[in-house]
């Protein structure tokens, strides 16, 4: 219990007492990472001896697990000397990096550049220009492998106007995640995490999660997950036999791959929604299908996966519906 | 009606390499139907298997989504232009690997 006092100009003394110190006030910043993690009591019920488990990624200020990663880019810019103000931050995005960047960015004073499909979903556009981002859109025929090639561009033609994060491609994207994810779940589930659970989009979450959780105890199964096809409705996530594969990728990390169905996740969406109270993105959606998949083969053990953002940002999609067969 | 139907990347493996296709059609409909009936491996990548289209799949009518329009009982004029597009975006996009 903790007990605060106003000051006596206030006049007559006040007290309020909390149960936890609330802290004081802090920078938006400082409120990335540390995100709950959430017990999933439905999936639980099909496999009592299993338990599962997921970051709630949504907690973040920009309302994705990009914060991290984009954050601890432009840190290590910063102590690299590669970005200061008077370098425009650029890179290519299907959403949830480039409201990441522009949160940080309006925070500390830089300016953005993002190239991004035109398919995006309409509530990723609102944010983006109610941060301020300036948006250079691309041809949705070309998916976000197209945005990245539209950056390489715009890079080529003025290097020294910008500072090009390439997320696909700095280790910085997946050592945010080793840094910070991978330990957070570690330490979550006192160490008893058994089988960790991530798709693939940069693949930053899966690498550095996998790699930091191996480290912390090598018999950790980490699985990795991606569309089953190249056309798909599964939102930042890579088919990567048919994709451009990010640099910060390494196929020799997971334990196993599996590929997940767009319909699939679109019925789970759903489910979690209305049988769990969790209204969780298409991905997330997708990260529980494969946990339930990882438990139809495991006797028993701590399945935890990453819920990258909340059902908020697709509202406007179509499958939310549709009834499950 | 001579439309051209645009087709997204990850799907030209399916028509023959083309980025766009000209289909014979009176509405959005006919269209997809005789896209589907000419590269059957598109088939299963834009409509369920119960026939309807996917709803990720959105079409878009020169510049209007047919969704806003009259869906696929939307007419079509002759050099009318379909593009096929995910209504959101997805990793993929052009068919081969590597950077």
């Amino acid at each position: 219990m903790v007990t605060v006092t106003a000051p006596p100009s206030m006049g007559v003394a006040k007290q309020v007492q909390t149960q936890e110190g609330l802290g004081g006030p802090v920078d938006v910043l400082s409120l990335i990472g540390r995100t709950p993690l959430l017990r999933l009591k439905h999936c639980s019920r099909e496999f009592p001896h299993i338990e599962f488990y997921a970051k709630a990624e949504w907690a973040n200020p920009g309302g994705s697990i990009k914060d991290r990663p984009a954050l601890n880019i432009i840190l290590e810019a910063e102590r690299a000397g590669l970005m200061n103000p008077s370098k425009i931050l650029l890179d290519s995005t299907s959403g949830n990096t480039g409201i990441a960047y522009a949160l940080i960015c309006a925070a500390r004073g830089y300016r953005l550049k993002l190239c991004m499909p035109s398919n995006v979903s309409a509530e990723r556009k609102h944010l983006l220009k109610a941060y301020g981002a300036e948006v250079v859109y691309t041809d949705p025929l070309y998916g976000s492998d197209g945005a990245l090639r539209k950056a390489r561009e715009l890079y080529a033609q003025n290097p020294e106007l910008y500072f090009y994060a390439d997320q696909y491609g700095n280790p910085a994207n997946w050592q945010a995640h080793y840094n910070s994810t991978g330990p957070e779940i570690f330490e979550q589930t006192q160490g008893r995490v058994t089988h960790f659970v991530a798709g693939l989009g940069t693949s930053g979450t899966f690498i550095g999660c996998a790699r930091r959780l191996k480290e912390l105890d090598p018999r950790i199964r980490c699985i990795s997950f991606q569309p089953d096809a190249p056309f798909n409705g599964l939102e930042g996530l890579k088919h990567m036999p048919t994709a451009i594969v990010p640099k910060i990728y390494d196929p020799t990390v997971a334990d196993e791959n599996l590929e997940i169905g767009t319909e699939d996740a679109h019925a789970m969406a759903r489910r979690l929604a209305r049988e769990e109270g969790l209204l969780v993105g298409i991905s997330a959606a997708a990260a529980a299908v494969a946990s339930l998949r990882v438990a139809k083969k495991a006797r028993r053990g701590v399945i935890v996966t990453v819920f990258p953002d909340s059902g908020n940002r697709y509202l406007s999609e179509e499958f939310w519906n549709e009834e499950s067969a | 009606m001579a439309v051209k139907v645009a087709i997204p990347s990850p799907l030209q493996q399916y028509t023959e390499a083309k980025e766009t296709v000209e289909i014979e059609a009176r509405t959005v409909a006919e269209a997809l139907t005789a896209l589907a009936a000419r590269y059957e491996g598109l088939r299963k990548h834009l409509f369920s298997d119960a026939g309807k289209l996917r709803s990720f799949v959105n079409v878009y009518l020169n510049d209007e989504d047919v969704r806003f329009l009259a869906r696929d009982a939307t007419p079509l004029k002759e050099n009318d232009i379909l593009t096929i597009v995910p209504s959101i975006a997805g990793g993929s996009g052009m068919v081969m690997g590597g950077n």
